[in-house]
C-alpha cells in the first residue's frame, strides 16, 4: 500500500479490520511523519513506543476477529487531555513536569474502542489564544503556506487556536485524527484555517473529567479530522455520560456516521443576517457559495435574526475570564507544577504565577479577577450572563420556529502569518471568535467545514450550528457540504526539509 | 470604567500575580482596552432577563454516600514540589 | 416573654452606665457523612495525612465535583429540625481565595441562595427563662484541609485530609443578649444536630466550631460594631470570648475609642481575643455561582419524605415529657439534652413514678455521670437498675438513704439491685419491736435529752438520728418519728 498516512480516518479502519494494513505499519508511518515535522512543533510530547505497544496489541485483537470501532487507528492528543503517565502542559510553564496519574474521561474512550496515542499536541496556552503564538512551548506552524505569485511566500502561517497544534497535525497528516477542545471556537477556528472539519459538540455531549479547565460553562471536546466522516467515528467514541462530570447529559450515543449521507432534502437552514458583518467579502461569497450547495441539495434555505449576535464576544470576553479566573486558581505551587521561591506564602504564590502563565493567561486571569471583584460583580458578571440568556433565546426561537440548523462563516478571513495580529492590541485577535463564539454561549453543536481555498491560497471554512445534541444533523448537512466544496488537497510536505 | 495603576496592582494581587512596576502601564492600557471593547454591552436592554445558569435543561445527579476514592496518597504527592513524609511543604504560613 | 427587649439583668455595667451586648453566630457542624461533599474519598476524621483526598479533593488539573446526596438531605433534615424554611432551588457558588489548605483557591459554598432560609431555635437559658433565637440561613459548603505550622520553623505542612469535608454553615441572627445565652444556643443547637444525626456535635475533633459575632451598645440605642472570633470550639469558651470581647469593646468606648470591624481570635490561655491582622488584608472573595454545579434542585416530596423520617425532635419530646410523665419543664429539658439520656429516663420510668425516676436520674445519675465525665451510653447502672431502685424505695423497702448506699454498690460493683439488697441485709426495719427496743435503750441511756427534748420538740431529731444509727439505717423514718413521738410525749 501506498503513505498509509493518506487514508483517512475511516478508509484506515476499513483497511485494517480488511487486514490489507497492520495498524504497527499504520503507527510507524505516523511516527516517521511527526519526527520529520518537528518544525511544525505540533507536538509536545511523542509517545512512539506506547503507539508502538498499543499497535502490536491492535494487530493481535484484529487477527483474532476482536476489533474494536477504533482499533489501531493513531491519534493525537491536545496537551489539555490528562493522560496517565504521560506529561501533560496545557501549554503553560506553570505545569511545569506534571505527569497525570489518571486519565481524561473522553481519551480513555477513544483507547476503549482500541484508539491508539501518537503523543500531545501544542496548543495557546490554557487553550487561551486563537493562533497558537501563547503556547510556553513556541507557536505552531500551519502546513499551509500563502500564495505569492506563483510559489510561496516566506511568512509561517498560523493553524489557528487554540487547538492549532490539533489543526497542524491533521492538515499535514501526522495523525488521522486528534483531540481538541473549543471554548470559543477553538475547535471550528483551527479547523477552518486548515482546511479540516472539526466539531464542538452540544454542551454536555462529552465529558469534561481530565481536561484542564479554562472556562467551564463553555468547555467541551471535539474531534478535528479531515473528513466529515472521520469526525462522526471520533465523535461517537468521544461522547456520553459520564457520571463524574454532572454537567454531562445522559442520554444515548447516534451512531453519527449513519449521518453521512443522508438526505438533507426539505431540511430548513437559517441564515442569520447579523452575521453579514463582521467577515471580509471572500468569506462572504463562500458562504452564499455554501447557501447555494444546501439548497441545490434539496435543503429549504429562510432568513433568520439572532439579533443579540454582536453582544456575545464582548459578553464572552467576561464570562470566559471570570471563570478561568477561578478555574486556574489552583495553579498555585503546592501540589504540583511549577514553584519559584519567596519569602513566604503569598510571595511564592505571586511569583510562581507571574513566572508561570504567560502574558494572555495573566491577562485574562486579571480581567476576570476584575469583572467578579465587589462592586463590579453585576456591572460586568451578571450583566454579561443576562446577555448570555439572550443569546440563547434567539436560538430557542430560532429552532422553535423550525430551523434545522443555521449555517454561517466560521472565520472572517482565512489564516494569518504569525505575529501579524493582536500584538499591539489583544482584542484584535479575538475578534477572530466573532463567529464561533455564540455557539459557546448557547451550549449548541456547531461543525466547521472547508468550503474552498480563499485567494492567498489558503483554506476557507463554513459554520453549521445546530439544535442541542443534534449534531447527527450536522454531518449529514456537513457532508453534503463536503461532497459539493471543491475538494481539498492538503499541503505537500514542505516541512521535512525546514531546519 | 477605567482601571487605573492603583487598581492594577490591587487586581494583580487578588489573582496573586507578581508584577514589576513597569508592567503596570501597559497592564493597564491592555485591561482597558478589553474593557472597552465590553463596554457597548451596556447598551443592552436586560430588564427582567434572568442571568443565564446552566444551558442544559436538566437536574443535577447525586452521588450516593459511598467511599469509593482515596486512599492513594503517593499519588496524591506524585507530582508535588516540596513534600514532608506524605505532607505538602510551603514556605511557613503566618497566622 | 419577649427577651428581645432590653433586660436589665442582662446587662453589663461600665463605668459610663449600662452596655447591652449583642450576640450572633455562625456555627459550622460537620455533616455526618461517609464521604465527602463533591467527592467519594472518606469523611472520617484522622488518617495518615493525605490519605482521604481524591484527586478532586487535591485539585488536580480537569478534576470536577459531584454531589453527595446524604449531605444535602442532612441539611434538609437539619433545616427542618430548625423549623425553617427549605428551599427547593439552591445554588453553589465559589468564595476565591488563596490558601495553601484550600486547593481548589476557591472553597465551594453556597452565597446567594442557601439550600436552607430562615428559622428559629427555642432555648431554654434557665430553669426559668426561655428565649427563641431566629436563624438566618443554614447552607452546605467544603471545609478545607489542615495547614500544620510548628513542624518546622520554616515551612507549614498541608494535609488535605479535611479538604472538602461537608459542611453546615448555620447562622444565626443576632438574638443572643449574654455569654450564658450564648452558651445555652449552641448547647440547644448541639442538641439538634445530634437528634437528627446530621451532626456528632464533637467539638474537640472540630467537628462543631464557632464563629462569634460580638458587639455593645447602650441600651435601645442602634446594633454597634460587631467583631468576628473565629472558630472557638468549645462551648465554655465560647461564653469566656462572649465575656471577654464585650468588656473589651466597653472598655475601647468608655475611653472614647471606636471599635474596628475585625476577625479576632479567642486565647483560652491568656482569656483574651486578640486581632488576626494577618487574615484581615481586604478578601474580595469574587462569588459566583460555580460552573461545574447545575442547581441544586429538588420537590417538595423530597422534602416531605425526609421529614416523615425524622425522629422526636427534642422540643417535642420535652413537651410530652410535661404532658405524659408530668414532670417540670426545665427537668424535662435537661432529660431531653441527650437522646441518650431520654431514653434511658423513658425505660426506666415505666410503669413508675416518673418524677421520682427523673429526681434519680438527675440528681443521682448525672450527677455521678458528671463527676465521672462519663456518658450515659456508658453508665455502668442500667435504666433496669435505677428502675429497681426506684422500685424498692417506693414500696419502702428500702429507705431513701439506703438507696443511695445501694445506688454506690450498683455503680462500683454491678448487680441486681434486688439481690443486693436481700444478701445485704440492706431492707428497712418496719418492725416496731425492734425499732421500740432500739428507741428504749437510747432514751435510758440519755436522761438529760429526755428532758430537754420535752421542753425544746426540735431536739426529736436527735433521737431519730441515733435510733437509726443504732439500726444501720434501716429503720423505717416515719416509723421511728411516730413512736419517739409517744415515748417522750412530744
Ligand atoms: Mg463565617
Ligand atoms: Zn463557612
Amino acid at each position: 500500500m501506498s503513505d498509509p498516512t493518506h487514508l483517512s480516518l475511516a478508509e484506515a479502519r476499513d483497511a485494517l479490520v480488511a487486514k490489507k494494513l497492520s495498524a504497527t505499519e499504520l503507527t510507524k508511518a505516523h511516527i516517521e511523519a511527526i519526527e520529520k515535522a518537528r518544525a511544525l512543533n505540533a507536538f509536545l510530547t511523542e509517545t512512539p513506543e506506547l503507539a508502538l505497544e498499543a499497535a502490536r496489541d491492535s494487530d493481535a485483537r484484529i487477527a483474532r476477529g476482536e476489533a474494536r470501532p477504533l482499533e489501531g487507528l493513531p491519534l493525537g492528543i491536545k496537551d489539555l487531555y490528562c493522560t496517565k503517565g504521560v506529561r501533560t502542559t496545557a501549554a503553560s510553564r506553570i505545569l511545569d513536569d506534571f505527569t497525570p496519574t489518571y486519565e481524561s474521561t473522553v481519551s480513555a474512550n477513544l483507547w476503549r474502542d482500541g484508539a491508539l496515542m501518537l503523543g500531545k499536541l501544542n496548543l495557546d496556552e490554557f487553550a487561551m489564544g486563537s493562533s497558537n503564538e501563547t503556547s510556553a512551548f513556541g507557536p505552531v506552524v500551519s502546513p499551509w503556506r500563502r500564495k505569492k505569485g506563483e510559489g510561496f511566500d516566506d511568512a509561517k502561517i498560523v493553524p489557528g487556536g487554540s487547538s492549532g497544534g490539533s489543526s497542524a497535525a491533521v492538515a499535514a497528516r501526522l495523525a488521522l485524527g486528534a483531540t481538541a477542545t473549543d471554548t470559543g471556537g477553538s475547535i471550528r477556528q483551527p479547523a477552518a484555517f486548515t482546511g479540516t472539519v472539526g466539531i464542538k459538540p452540544t454542551y454536555g455531549r462529552c465529558s469534561r473529567w481530565g481536561i484542564v479547565a479554562f472556562a467551564s460553562s463553555l468547555d467541551q471536546a471535539g474531534p478535528i479530522t479531515r473528513t466529515v466522516r472521520d469526525a462522526a467515528i471520533m465523535l461517537r467514541s468521544m461522547a456520553g455520560h459520564d457520571p463524574k462530570d454532572t454537567t454531562s447529559v445522559d442520554a444515548p450515543v447516534p451512531d453519527y456516521e449513519a449521518a453521512i449521507g443522508a438526505s438533507v432534502k426539505g431540511r430548513r437552514i437559517g441564515i442569520p443576517k447579523e452575521y453579514r458583518i463582521g467577515g471580509g467579502a471572500e468569506i462572504n461569497a463562500l458562504w452564499d457559495q455554501g447557501v447555494a450547495w444546501l439548497r441545490d441539495a434539496g435543503a429549504e434555505i429562510v432568513e433568520i435574526s439572532l439579533p443579540h449576535t454582536r453582544f456575545a464576544l464582548p459578553a464572552y470576553y467576561i464570562i470566559a475570564p471570570a471563570e478561568a479566573s477561578s478555574n486556574l486558581a489552583r495553579y498555585d505551587g503546592v501540589r504540583y507544577g511549577l514553584r519559584e521561591k519567596g519569602r513566604d506564602i503569598a510571595d511564592m504564590y505571586e511569583k510562581t504565577r507571574a513566572k508561570g502563565f504567560g502574558a494572555e493567561v495573566r491577562r485574562r486571569v486579571m480581567i476576570g479577577a476584575y469583572v467578579l471583584s465587589h462592586g463590579y460583580y453585576d456591572a460586568f458578571y451578571v450583566r454579561a450572563q443576562k446577555i448570555r440568556s439572550l443569546i440563547k433565546r434567539d436560538f430557542d426561537e430560532a429552532f422553535a420556529a423550525g430551523v434545522d440548523a443555521v449555517l454561517t462563516p466560521a472565520t472572517p478571513s482565512t489564516a494569518f502569518a504569525q505575529g501579524e495580529k493582536g500584538a499591539a492590541d489583544p482584542v484584535e485577535m479575538y475578534l477572530n471568535d466573532i463567529f464561533t463564539v455564540t455557539v459557546n454561549m448557547a451550549g449548541l453543536p456547531g461543525i466547521a467545514v472547508p468550503g474552498g481555498l480563499g485567494a492567498d491560497g489558503l483554506p476557507l471554512g463554513l459554520q453549521l450550528i445546530g439544535r442541542p445534541f443534534d449534531e447527527a444533523t450536522l454531518f449529514s448537512l456537513a457532508a453534503a457540504l463536503e461532497s459539493a466544496a471543491p475538494k481539498i488537497d492538503f499541503p505537500q510536505p514542505w516541512w521535512t526539509d525546514a531546519k | 470604567m477605567s482601571v487605573d495603576q492603583a487598581t492594577v496592582r490591587r487586581i494583580a494581587h487578588l489573582a496573586r500575580i507578581a508584577v514589576e512596576d513597569q508592567e503596570v502601564e501597559r497592564l493597564g492600557a491592555e485591561l482597558n482596552a478589553i474593557l472597552d471593547f465590553v463596554a457597548e454591552l451596556s447598551s443592552v436592554d436586560v430588564e427582567g432577563v434572568e442571568p443565564l445558569t446552566s444551558v442544559l435543561p436538566m437536574q443535577m445527579k447525586k452521588r450516593q454516600d459511598v467511599v469509593t476514592d482515596g486512599g492513594f496518597a503517593d499519588a496524591i504527592l506524585a507530582n508535588a514540589p516540596e513534600k514532608d513524609d506524605h505532607y505538602f511543604v510551603v514556605p511557613k504560613v503566618v497566622e | 416573654m419577649n427577651t428581645r427587649e432590653t433586660q436589665p439583668s442582662k446587662l453589663l455595667k461600665g463605668a459610663t452606665g449600662d452596655w447591652e451586648v449583642v450576640v450572633g453566630m455562625e456555627i459550622h457542624a460537620q455533616v455526618t457523612s461517609k464521604a465527602k461533599l463533591f467527592s467519594g474519598a472518606s469523611a472520617e476524621y484522622g488518617g495518615e495525612p493525605n490519605n482521604h483526598v481524591s484527586l478532586v479533593d487535591a485539585a488536580m488539573p480537569g478534576m470536577l465535583p459531584v454531589i453527595n446526596e446524604e449531605c444535602v438531605k442532612q441539611a434538609i433534615r437539619t433545616g427542618l429540625g430548625l423549623q425553617a424554611q427549605i428551599n427547593l432551588r439552591s445554588v453553589f457558588d465559589r468564595k476565591n481565595y488563596f490558601y495553601p489548605d484550600l486547593p481548589q483557591g476557591y472553597q465551594i459554598s453556597q452565597y446567594k441562595h442557601p439550600i436552607v432560609g430562615e428559622g428559629e431555635v427555642i432555648v431554654d437559658v434557665t430553669p426559668s427563662e426561655r428565649i427563641t433565637v431566629g436563624i438566618e440561613r443554614l447552607h452546605l459548603e467544603q471545609d478545607a484541609g489542615k495547614s500544620i505550622h510548628d513542624l518546622s520553623a520554616t515551612e507549614s505542612h498541608v494535609d488535605l485530609n479535611r479538604s472538602g469535608v461537608a459542611l453546615m454553615e448555620i447562622v444565626s441572627k443576632p438574638d443572643i443578649r449574654s455569654a450564658e445565652e450564648a452558651r445555652a444556643y449552641v448547647s440547644k443547637l448541639r442538641t439538634i444536630l445530634r437528634y437528627i444525626g446530621s451532626c456528632d456535635g464533637n467539638m474537640e475533633q472540630g467537628s462543631l466550631r464557632a464563629d462569634v459575632n460580638v458587639s455593645v451598645r447602650k441600651p435601645g440605642a442602634p446594633f454597634g460594631t460587631r467583631c468576628e472570633i473565629k472558630n472557638v470550639n468549645s462551648i465554655r469558651f465560647i461564653g469566656q470570648a462572649v465575656e471577654v470581647e464585650a468588656r473589651r469593646q466597653i472598655g475601647i468606648l468608655e475611653d472614647g475609642g471606636v471599635i474596628a470591624q475585625e476577625t479576632r481570635l479567642f486565647d483560652p490561655g491568656k482569656g483574651e481575643t486578640r486581632s488576626m491582622r494577618s487574615k484581615e488584608e481586604a478578601h474580595d472573595y469574587r462569588y459566583f455561582p460555580d460552573p461545574d454545579l447545575l442547581p441544586l434542585e429538588f420537590d417538595q416530596a423530597y422534602v416531605d419524605a425526609l421529614k416523615v423520617e425524622l425522629p422526636e425532635l427534642p422540643d417535642e419530646k420535652r413537651a410530652r415529657f410535661v404532658a405524659d410523665y408530668g414532670l417540670p419543664p426545665y427537668d424535662a429539658g435537661v432529660l431531653v439534652a441527650e437522646r441518650a439520656s431520654a431514653d434511658f429516663f423513658e425505660e426506666a420510668a415505666k410503669g413508675r413514678d416518673a418524677k421520682l425516676v427523673a429526681n434519680w436520674v438527675i440528681n443521682e445519675l448525672f450527677g455521678r455521670l458528671n463527676k465521672e465525665g462519663l456518658d450515659i451510653t456508658r453508665s455502668p447502672v442500667s435504666a433496669a437498675a435505677i428502675g429497681a431502685i426506684v422500685d424498692l424505695i417506693s414500696t419502702s423497702v428500702i429507705s431513701g438513704k439506703i438507696g443511695k448506699d445501694l445506688f454506690e454498690i450498683v455503680w462500683q460493683e454491678g448487680g441486681d439491685p434486688r439481690e443486693i439488697v436481700e444478701t445485704r441485709g440492706l431492707k428497712q426495719v418496719t418492725d416496731t419491736g425492734a425499732i421500740e427496743k432500739a428507741i428504749d435503750e437510747i432514751i435510758a441511756a440519755n436522761p438529760d435529752k429526755v428532758a430537754q427534748a420535752k421542753a425544746k420538740p426540735t431536739m426529736l431529731g436527735w433521737f431519730v438520728g441515733q435510733v437509726m444509727k443504732a439500726t444501720g439505717g434501716k429503720a423505717n423514718p416515719q416509723a421511728v418519728n411516730e413512736l419517739l413521738k409517744s415515748r417522750l410525749g412530744v
